[in-house]
């Protein structure tokens, strides 16, 4: 579990969770995380329930992005709320090994390990104007004082 | 066109649309539970400034942590009341209705051919009804009650075909639970799914409890076709057929992938710690011993499924190393199941009937299992840590299986009660 669910109307906000993220994984993830990290990650990541706070969890301790052969729906579109970055990329799990120096490219679409780079479908516009925005909610007033103003 | 395709065209204003477009919607209701106040919090200030976008979109169900487990809890039901009143919510349905996703059926709140997103991942149910629902996140629910609207991106469809007819002490749970151990966890990731076929054997209930499940295949929505049993079903809450406009695939619709299941082969069977889609045939867990038995939630915990609990317990006493929770999904279904005499069976069994809520599923309160400790359960997830503690195990079955193994301290075939 990526954070576990007896926290959840407990630890809403991003301090209250680091500690606890992904805690029954891996006890020590929080200790060793740091600021520029990757997680690799098999399929389905992110499965289960609708909770958000797994996502503000790993944007708060530093991830920059997950890449995983495939995620869950809900984390998905949650992560793109949040201004996460998923990349679906099963090539680039297989070939990173621990400790690899790991490039991004996220306008071109490629992420390269080592001398070996993989591409991944880039993300709809619809999306990136969330993400460029900063997430979900800055995108939201945004809209909500455009639509103000044109009234 | 696929289900999904057509309903997503009907909202999206377009006569066709395809797999991997990207339309803007207006949902007809967003669900909330306890999370409410969470997502409340998030906006404030554009609360102050805008309002929200309709008092007839929101429907809140106080159901997670009922009656509240802490200080922290109380004050989060408190700030929503407040949020309600302030904002004149029309849909609010306060600690001791029922689990959320059960109220909304009930109140005829989900409609054939209709929309609705909620801010927990069994939204999915309502598919049961014909209903396409969603679950999304917190920051999107706060961001829907401010616009009204968000974007849906047009899933690929999975068509599901049951052919044949359900034996006897097997149920949809056995059904529902042998397909994810089939597709895995992830095998409907991102798709609508379909259920075709011989449906008409499955009362709205037992749709219910499939439609619930389709989240832990990873799907989007899960849907029945609206057919007479649908109606009938309707109709005795109240809703006539010129309320709706159902929405069924087209007959030439384009699929992903077609699955075809045979009922008349599925025997009961046990998903096992810690994931929904390690399912094994019940012979290959029956003996394990438990501690723990949990009889409901919004998966199972309805009125046939009482019954059949009830059927099994009557004038039997539970093992004495085993407690039995028995949690009804909502208010009514309590109500309906005292009249019919299975509340006083479960007590008279030995069994702990709880509020109408969550708690004991999620791990929140009233059921925390001990470390070491085994249960066999109804709900709809074994994760590791769900029921609130990291060491111990969970294995979901169906009401029969649960209520039987509860007898014998053991996970047991529920085809035993009537072997003899």
């Amino acid at each position: 579990m990526l954070f576990p669910g007896k926290y959840t109307y407990t630890c809403n906000t991003a301090e209250e969770i680091k500690p606890h993220l992904l805690e029954d994984l891996d006890p020590l993830f929080a200790k060793n995380v740091k600021e520029g990290d990757l997680i690799f990650a098999g399929k389905n990541f992110g499965c289960g329930s609708s909770r958000e706070q797994p996502v503000l969890g790993l944007k708060a301790v530093g991830i920059v992005a997950v890449v995983a052969g495939s995620f869950a729906r809900i984390f998905y579109r949650s992560s793109i709320n949040q201004g996460l970055l998923l990349i679906e990329c099963p090539e680039a799990v297989k070939a990173y090994k621990q400790g690899d120096k790991v490039w991004l490219d996220v306008e071109k679409g490629t992420i390269s390990i080592g001398s070996s780079t993989f591409s991944f479908p880039k993300l709809p516009k619809e999306i990136l104007a969330i993400r460029d925005a900063g997430g979900l909610l800055p995108y939201t007033r945004e809209k909500l004082r455009q639509k103000k103003k044109s009234q | 066109m696929t289900f999904a395709e057509k309903i997503l065209a009907k909202y999206a204003g377009e006569k066709k649309v395809k797999p991997g477009q990207i339309v803007t919607i207006q949902p007809d209701h967003l669900l909330m539970h306890d999370n409410a106040a969470p997502i409340i919090s998030k906006i404030q200030p554009e609360l102050k400034e805008y309002g929200i976008y309709s008092k007839d979109l929101p429907v809140i169900v106080l159901d997670h942590v009922i009656p509240a487990a802490a200080e922290k809890n109380a004050l989060q039901h408190k700030q929503i009341r407040e949020f309600v009143k302030a904002f004149k919510i029309k849909h609010f349905f306060d600690v001791g209705y029922g689990v959320c996703h059960q109220i909304i059926i009930e109140k005829g709140l989900a409609l054939p051919g209709t929309l609705l997103l909620g801010s927990d991942s069994h939204t999915s149910s309502y598919g049961a009804v014909g209903a396409f629902s969603s679950g999304i996140d917190r920051t999107e629910a706060a961001a829907l009650l401010l616009t009204g609207e968000t974007w849906l991106k047009v899933p690929q469809s999975i068509k599901i075909t049951l052919k044949g007819h359900l034996q006897h002490w097997v149920s949809a749970k056995d059904v529902i639970l042998s397909i994810i151990g089939d597709v895995s966890a992830a095998g409907a990731d991102y798709c609508s799914v379909e259920f075709h076929g011989n449906v008409s054997q499955f009362s709205v209930e037992e749709r219910f409890t499939m439609a619930n499940m389709g989240v832990e295949m990873g799907a989007k929505n899960a849907v029945f076709p609206v057919d007479a049993v649908t109606k009938q079903y309707l109709s005795s809450i109240g809703i006539s057929q010129s309320k709706y406009q159902s929405i069924n695939p087209d007959a030439d619709a384009t699929y992903e992938q077609e699955l075809t299941y045979t009922l008349t082969t599925i025997g009961p069977v046990v998903a096992v710690p810690h994931g929904v889609d390690k399912v094994k045939p019940i012979k290959e867990v029956e003996g394990i011993d438990i501690q723990q038995c949990l009889l409901g939630t919004c998966t199972n915990g309805r009125l046939s499924d009482l019954k059949i609990a009830a059927k099994i317990l009557k004038g039997k006493k539970v093992h004495q190393n085993v407690r039995l929770l028995v949690l009804p999904a909502s208010r009514k279904i309590y109500l309906d199941a005292l009249e019919e005499g299975y509340i006083r069976t479960f007590i008279e069994a030995g069994g702990t009937v709880l509020p109408p809520g969550c708690g004991p599923c999620l791990g929140a309160h009233q059921g925390v299992l001990a470390p070491g400790e085994r249960c066999l359960s109804t709900s709809n997830r074994n994760f590791k840590g769900r029921m609130g503690c990291n060491e111990a195990d969970i294995y979901l079955a169906s009401p029969a299986t649960v209520a039987l193994s509860a007898v014998f301290g053991k996970i047991t075939d529920p085809r035993k009660v009537v072997r003899k």
